[in-house]
């Protein structure tokens, strides 16, 4: 026991002395978190443009389909139509302002932070303006491995922005998305609500000039085939479908 | 005491690891050899006539092509006899799971409380690699609203809701006008086809949410809320969307419904190996010649897929370094499994992978394959719904290591440790997500530890080792204190 006491009182002796506990354990310095890098900032600033007393009204139009899109859920879950309306909203102006999300928790009775909370969840809503042309690019594992990096450094030379960025003459904005579901045409850029598949370098190049000159060229595959069919032609499906009636059981 | 029992814990885990390695767990029996090849689907066995769009997707082409065929009389055989066909066919959810689709939708005929019944239809298609739903919304919508009516009928449902991701406008707006026009032919709605039935189906559109794809963060979405999952108990099927039972169920799996009652089960179950039967969409992409979206047979090798409809591996199947099979959440398999292995549930997780949504994704030898995974914990980082802890602080870690085992800026212990974090994400969330963050960084390092080992080698040789030794405890931030420690 004394033996115990004797090693104690000598340990704590040691780690008193300021010169040893300054050699053998130094003081943590001090540290903050680092700061989360998301995509998307995830708290409100009033700015000239985004601001409560910003007007934002639904069109008549608009409200007629709102009043469609309201009735496919029952009375008592009027709620569930915050994602179709907030869309909507989107649709109308552009981006999703807090105006926006102000009258759709009008237009639904419900408090305005839960149109909040599902405005910051979804990734579709954009809460700052974007351009005329929303460029939504995939990067994604199956993309990648097609050469989506390369048309990533295609687009941001060609029109001079960066990931996240507008051009000058609010045209062109481009995002980085994960998968667009497309990935057998793949590298996939969507622009607006259409994709553009099986992009090369040229083709994005092609693509983007023509739509700065203010032609919409038609969505789909660059690379002549239609949709999702091998490109050296069919190994499936390459008789005429059968008819009704084909294979039937006889006890129906 | 001590001592014996921490003895006969390690001796049983060493026997353990030497008797199930890369075998099947306790409850399944060794699969019999196949009894002859499969693949090589006759197009007149094919359900999904215009997958690539060549005909005319509205309900006049539809009918052409032999859709809402007899389907009053489907619908008038009842619930226990569509169940049973279903059964018979074997047919398995085509979501990922897997889970037999007619046990499933047999828990939803329990007695009646007086709630309304809906089925929810999982069209919110965001797996990486993953685009067959999309061919069958552009394609065969009317296949979909038929397999929505057949399959509600078969739970007794009021409604369907289809769930389309929002990126998918145009697919969506095809979807939409197929239901249009069914409504408008009397064939859903009230006294849908003639059969004294009422069923309605509608669209909703998601905005941008991978998480959604999971089925209780599917409903949460629909009720209008963020697409967090839900924990379970109580069952969907019991507590789903409003509070009423529910199921929900792949695009797929729904669409082909319809066939299969009109075809019969047998029919179905003729295809594939036992248990894993049926036909199914395979999505290959990635380097192979001609990727493309194709139906073929379950339990077709994996080879002769490739070799048979893309044109095979770009410089030839010796140039294959590793494909993962199923999507972005099933762990990766080199070449050397690749060389034999059948596209099916079974005998791909006997290989520690899975069949997932059955898309292929190919790598050639050109392929950076840890930048290839380290994308994908990439993806599940962003994804990640930030409810449970070990997923939102695991991914973010995962994140953080596999871009520095991406530039071999680390130390070979760090491998393990890494294992172990997978290890402690996996099985300790409220949904999958956890688990599926988890198993591509696995199988990475479970196939390709040494090209890891090789990579920080080369790293160490060319910046120093006291540079490395800063990151030795995996803490960055932490390395003065663990230095002074040493």
């Amino acid at each position: 026991m004394p033996l115990i006491n004797v090693a104690r009182t000598s340990i704590r002796l040691i780690a008193n002395k300021p010169f040893v506990s300054a050699r053998f354990f130094p003081k943590k310095s001090f540290s903050v978190s680092a700061t989360t890098k998301s995509d998307k900032l995830f708290v409100h600033r009033d700015t000239p443009e985004n601001n409560p007393s910003f007007p934002f009204e639904f069109t008549t139009d608009n409200l007629k389909r709102a009043q469609e899109i309201i009735k496919r859920y029952p009375p008592q879950y009027k709620k569930a139509a915050v994602i179709p309306l907030l869309d909507l909203g989107q649709r109308q102006l552009g981006w999703t302002s807090l105006s926006v999300m102000n009258s759709v928790a009008k237009l639904l009775e419900i408090p305005p932070m839960r149109v909040y909370e599902v405005a910051t969840f979804y990734t579709m809503f954009n809460r700052e303006p974007v351009g005329k042309y929303f460029l939504q690019l995939c990067t994604t594992t199956p993309c990648q491995l097609c050469g989506s990096m390369e048309i990533l450094k295609t687009i941001e030379d060609h029109l001079k922005i960066k990931v996240g960025e507008t051009t000058s003459d609010k045209l062109f904005t481009l995002v980085e998305v994960e998968c667009a579901g497309a990935c057998v045409n793949a590298p996939v850029l969507a622009i607006n609500d259409d994709y553009y598949e099986d992009l090369t370098p040229e083709s994005t190049i092609k693509l983007l000039d023509s739509f700065k000159s203010g032609k919409i060229p038609k969505p789909g595959p660059t690379s002549g085939r239609l949709t999702c069919e091998p490109k050296s032609g069919f190994t499936t499906l390459t008789s005429e479908p059968t008819g009704p009636g084909f294979g039937v059981r006889d006890d129906l | 005491m001590l001592r014996k029992y921490f003895l006969n814990q390690s001796t049983f885990r060493a026997i353990r690891r030497s008797i199930f390695k890369g075998k099947a767990n306790f409850a399944t029996v060794q699969n019999p050899k196949p009894s002859r090849t499969y693949g090589n689907l006759k197009d007149e066995d094919r359900i999904f006539t215009n997958l690539y769009s060549r005909h005319d997707f509205r309900l006049k082409g539809a009918l052409k092509r032999g859709d809402w065929y007899k389907t009053k009389e489907i619908i008038l055989k009842g619930h226990e006899w569509i169940i049973q066909e279903i059964k018979t066919s074997g047919l398995r959810g085509r979501g990922g799971a897997g889970f037999p689709s007619g046990l499933k939708w047999s828990f939803m005929n329990k007695p009646s409380d007086g709630r309304p019944k809906y089925l929810v239809v999982n069209a919110d298609e965001g797996e990486p690699g993953t685009c067959k739903d999309r061919e069958i919304m552009r394609g065969d919508p009317h296949k979909l609203i038929e397999g929505c009516l057949v399959a509600g009928r078969a739970m007794n449902a009021n409604a369907a809701y289809i769930y389309i991701r929002g990126e998918f406008y145009n697919e969506a707006s095809n979807v939409q006008e197929a239901i249009n026009e069914a409504y408008a032919a009397g064939l859903i709605g009230k006294n849908s086809c003639g059969s004294g039935y009422d069923f309605d189906v509608y669209i909703h559109r998601g905005a941008g949410a991978y998480i959604c794809g999971e089925e209780t963060a599917l409903i949460e979405s629909l009720e209008g809320k963020q697409g967090k999952p839900r924990l379970k108990p109580p069952f969907p099927a019991d507590v789903g969307l409003f509070g009423c039972p529910t199921t929900v169920a792949n695009v797929e799996t729904v669409a082909v419904a319809p066939t299969i009652c009109r075809r019969g089960g047998p029919w179905f179950a003729g295809f594939g190996r036992e248990k894993n039967s049926g036909t199914k969409l395979f999505c290959i992409s990635g380097h192979v010649n001609n990727p493309c979206t194709v139906e073929e047979e379950m339990s077709i090798p994996l080879k002769e897929l490739i070799e048979r409809h893309c044109g095979g591996v770009r410089g030839g199947w010796d140039n294959l370094l590793a494909i993962i099979p199923g999507g972005s959440s099933v762990p990766v398999i080199p070449k050397h499994i690749c060389d034999d292995v059948l596209m099916d549930f079974d005998a791909l997780r006997d290989v520690q992978s899975g069949l997932g949504t059955a898309a292929v994704i190919v790598m050639d030898k050109s392929t950076d394959i840890v930048q290839a995974i380290s994308r994908l914990s990439d993806f599940y980082k962003h994804e990640s719904c930030g409810q449970c802890t070990p997923c939102r602080e695991g991914t973010k870690w995962l994140m953080g290591v596999m871009s520095r085992f991406q530039r071999g800026y680390a130390v070979p212990r760090e491998i393990d440790m890494v294992e172990e974090l997978t290890k402690q994400i996996e099985g300790h969330t409220i949904c999958a997500l956890g688990d599926a963050a988890a198993w591509p960084v696995q199988g990475l390092i479970r196939h390709f530890r040494p090209e890891l080992e090789a990579r920080m080698k080369l790293y160490a040789s060319t910046h120093g080792e006291k540079e490395l030794s800063k990151f030795s405890s995996a803490a960055p931030g932490l390395d003065r204190y663990t230095l002074s420690m040493v």
